[in-house]
């Protein structure tokens, strides 16, 4: 049984709407988080991504200035943020296929869709703490492997083009960085 | 020389593993979230409980929070019917409309959320938003405040339900008409919800 430590954590909470900024809070707090920030735009919630580096970030999709989406493109930029990997979870009244694929391939890392409850929002922070996702780059994406679980058993079509036998090579980043220099 | 390896392989530990493949690299990050992961409690320890229990005193201002909802919704209405359905004004009910269906069920209206929920699609989804019918988002409107206002009625969540359907019938064939020239987008319109029990999106 894991138990999660909430008062190690630094939450971003970015939220238009006042009230539900408050439940949010008060949700966390609930948990036992004791750093909870909160931001109620897109372009505040980048400001508070880069100043406060939260652990995790809950984030509205339907945000001012810019939404949620842009805002996780933003942050999903290899190399230009301190922490690109950070989980993000999605919150939203948008419940149909299309638009939980557009969230996914903005870099979402978990969707919530509202009514929040206590259970399910408890739920997602739990998932991104103890089953991270590795990050895939791609030419055209980078953000959390988008496939949730890999089934040795799959025998559909492999939308990706090469898999584990064309492994080129295997490095840490910090010797993938000396072969470049 | 061991010192600085080990200075070395403590780096590494903290760097990303990186697995290139021909088309992409799968990126392996370190998982700094660990340090939250701790041993076992008490039985007695239930987060979800406790923030149960919070909220459940949050809950004494639920409905003065809706009534707040429920006026800025009437305002956004009343600035269209002033100023007529600009980007400025559809954007602020929107926004308002949006709110109240996020909020609606937690502040313990959840016969609100369908209404506002389809006030939210015709205001997304009319292509022209000059012709979105000011009677239909009147009536969306107004449906959201009567119920508010009359939680007490023992038929409540049957009158509401047959308002909401009517509602959503209206809307969606205007939603139908207005986007007969895109079919596609159509299609994602009356896709079905991922979510069991939520209307379609």
């Amino acid at each position: 049984m894991v138990r999660i430590d909430f008062t190690r954590l630094r939450f971003l909470v970015i939220e238009d709407s006042a009230h539900m900024r408050r439940i949010l809070r008060t949700l966390l707090l609930g948990f036992g988080a004791r750093e909870v920030h909160e931001a109620e735009d897109g372009a505040s919630g980048l400001e508070g991504f880069t100043h406060y580096l939260p652990d995790i970030i809950i984030c509205d999709w339907v945000l001012p200035i810019f939404d949620g989406l842009e805002l996780a493109q933003m942050i999903r930029q290899p190399g230009a943020n301190v922490n690109p990997y950070v989980p993000i979870i999605m919150l939203t009244g948008h419940s149909d296929k299309k638009r939980v694929m557009v969230a996914r391939d903005a870099g979402v890392t978990e969707f919530l869709t509202k009514p929040i409850s206590p259970k399910s929002l408890y739920e997602r922070i739990v998932n991104v703490i103890v089953r991270p996702r590795p990050f895939v780059k791609t030419k055209t994406y980078f953000g959390p492997d988008r496939r949730r679980n890999v089934n040795p058993n799959y025998v559909g079509v492999e939308r990706r083009k090469t898999v584990k036998s064309d492994l080129v090579r295997q490095d840490h980043l910090i010797d993938k960085a000396k072969i470049l220099t | 020389m061991a010192r600085k390896d080990q200075r070395k392989d403590q780096r590494k530990d903290q760097d990303p593993l990186v697995v290139t493949y021909a088309d992409h690299e799968v990126i392996t990050p370190p998982n700094p979230l660990r340090k939250a992961v701790a041993p076992a409690g008490s039985d007695d320890d239930d987060p979800v409980a406790r923030a149960e229990a919070a909220l459940e005193q949050l809950s004494s201002e639920f409905s003065s929070w809706m009534l707040a909802e429920c006026e800025r919704l009437e305002t956004a209405r009343q600035a269209i019917k002033l100023l007529g359905m600009t980007e400025h004004a559809h954007d602020a009910l929107f926004r308002a409309a949006h709110d109240v269906k996020g909020e609606a069920f937690t502040f313990g209206y959840p016969e609100v959320v369908g209404v506002a929920d389809s006030l939210c699609r015709l205001l997304e989804h009319t292509p022209k938003i000059a012709r979105i019918p000011l009677v239909l988002v009147d009536q969306h409107v107004d449906a959201v405040r009567a119920m508010t206002r009359e939680v007490a009625r023992s038929d409540r969540a049957e009158v509401a339900g047959e308002l909401v359907r009517r509602l959503r019938e209206v809307t969606d064939d205007f939603l139908r008409r207005e986007n007969e020239f895109r079919p596609e987008y159509l299609e994602t319109i009356f896709a079905p919800s991922l979510v069991p029990g939520t209307p379609e999106s």
